[in-house]
């Protein structure tokens, strides 16, 4: 039994030291308002959040806890009353979802575009044509495409450049790795293939990727981020003023200058440019 | 290949230069791990010894329950707790979701069947007549059960390594209910995987190595405790 009570013991103190170290670390937001942000993959994967959150919580006071999912999955945890505030870019889908009534005010933030990528021979020869050819011309050609297939925005946008061309992607050509855009972006680059991704993510993992850009500009693949409310009518527990205040600062000055200013040094271009304000119809005009 | 070399180099770099959020994310990890563990051994052996020595009703069929146990995938473990402890689940009031404590308490149900499988398999393959013997020597019942577990503590402690190595080493459930968030409920696996989609391989082969050591120096301050007590005792 000595033994025994060793082991014990060195759990013990093992524990009773790493129990310190994370009380230290939890006193501060436990003590606080605390906010739940369901936002997308993007604003996690690029970096952005770990920038305007703190900024945030100085500002406001609010302690943010963001869960970072595709848009699909962050307006489903808006609508079951599981988040306070989201933060997506599936306008298609938000615009369903605030119809439904219980939302708050839905506000424009800002906005980044969608690039398609692929080999740098580009064997499906989409360089310079508009989008929805572009993706007529990947399925025609029978060149790979990698899907997120996860019900994100940029899923969304994907199959609705597909809806848009009747075309049903299946077969060979067309894989889903049901995964987050840098598994997918990945997945693309190991199998020489096309695939849709935010300009953002591409950008900030490009180093590791063999994928160049070879379609971009078209009106049709603007990816906008809004920022929308929750209520009480969503559920009891929602916090309306909590997200207000995020909200309010999404669109307010500094975080609009940390966002133009975020990633321009090191990629060379802004990943996101702020929008607050303006009138959506006019973005990329 | 690079990243392998870049992982290990940043691994020694992260722990030799004292990086404050890698020893927050490795403390948070051995506290929630370390916390479920024991929850799991204290609710567990109790429960593996009375399947392997009392007259149970339907004994087989819970040792099978158990046994299946063993291989509860994580990640549905962590929808369970999530769905429990949502806002506008019947946990909700706890305010529990998105905490470490969560996270301990899904752990906690991983490792449990562990603990009670291992414990009843320990304890069955003590010599059956062991009991039997005590008790002709006139032990009472409780401490011929005290004999029991003296003599299969090897195999007991064992359990509870198989349930620590499950749970420091899940990432499913620590995602679904901790949400990986910064500085709160980061844990070395989330943030691993976190590192793997925004690209930074090196960074995800650092944490996993951390993860390496932390498990293999729990295992071998017991394996310590265990051997010295041997020695002198």
């Amino acid at each position: 039994m000595r033994r025994v009570r060793r082991a014990a013991v060195f759990l013990t103190v093992l524990l009773s030291l790493t129990a310190c170290a994370g009380t230290e670390q939890a006193a501060g937001p436990s003590t606080e308002k605390s906010l739940i942000l369901a936002t997308t993959t993007s604003t996690q994967d690029s970096g952005l959040l770990d920038e305007l959150l703190p900024a945030f919580t100085e500002d406001a006071g609010w302690q943010v806890k963001p869960l970072a999912v595709g848009s699909g999955q962050a307006i489903e945890l808006g609508r079951r009353g599981e988040a306070d505030v989201l933060l997506v870019h599936s306008p298609k889908a938000e615009e369903d979802f605030v119809a439904e009534g219980t939302t708050g005010p839905r506000r424009l933030v800002m906005h980044n575009d969608f690039v398609l990528v692929g080999p740098p021979e580009d064997p499906a020869g989409i360089r310079g044509v508009p989008a929805e050819e572009a993706m007529r011309k990947i399925a025609t050609s029978g060149a790979g495409f990698v899907s997120r297939g996860d019900e994100s925005g940029t899923h969304a946008r994907e199959k609705q450049l597909w809806e848009q061309n009747e075309i049903v992607p299946s077969g060979q050509w067309y894989r889903s790795t049901g995964q987050g855009m840098g598994a997918t972006l990945r997945v693309a680059s190991e199998t020489s293939a096309y695939t849709l991704t935010d300009r953002a993510t591409y950008l900030s993992q490009k180093a590791n990727l063999g994928l160049e850009v070879v379609n971009e500009g078209d009106k049709a693949l603007l990816n906008v981020y809004h920022v929308i409310e929750m209520t009480k009518r969503a559920g009891d527990r929602v916090q309306p003023d909590g997200a207000k205040a995020f909200a309010d600062w999404m669109t307010g000055e500094r975080a609009q200058t940390m966002i133009r200013e975020f990633g321009a040094e090191e990629f060379g271009q802004p990943l996101f440019l702020p929008d607050a304000g303006k009138d959506e119809s006019t973005l990329g005009d | 290949m690079d990243v392998l070399g870049d992982g290990l180099i940043e691994a020694l770099r992260l722990l030799l230069t004292g990086d404050e959020d890698t020893w927050a994310i490795t403390a948070l990890t051995l506290r929630v791990s370390l916390s479920a563990t024991v929850i799991a051994f204290l609710l567990g052996a109790p429960v593996g010894t009375l399947l392997a020595l009392g007259r149970v009703r339907g004994r087989r069929v819970l040792l099978a329950v158990a046994n299946t146990g063993m291989g509860l995938p994580p990640v549905v473990v962590g929808l369970f707790v999530t769905v429990l402890l949502w806002r506008s689940g019947p946990l909700g009031s706890l305010d529990l979701l998105y905490t470490p404590t969560a996270m301990v308490i899904a752990q906690a149900a991983i490792a449990a069947p562990i603990v009670v499988a291992l414990t009843a398999t320990a304890l069955q393959q003590v010599d059956p007549d062991f009991l039997l013997q005590m008790r002709g020597l006139g032990a009472t019942r409780f401490r011929a059960l005290g004999a029991l577990l003296v003599e299969a503590k090897l195999p007991l402690l064992a359990a509870g390594m198989a349930g620590f190595g499950a749970v420091v080493s899940e990432v499913g459930a620590a995602q679904m209910v901790g949400g990986n968030i910064a500085g709160e409920t980061r844990v070395l696996t989330t943030a691993a995987v976190l590192a793997t989609s925004r690209g930074q391989f090196a960074l995800a082969i650092a944490f996993g190595l951390i993860l390496l050591v932390i498990a293999f120096a729990v295992n071998l301050g017991i394996t310590i405790a265990q051997h010295r007590q041997r020695v002198t005792g």
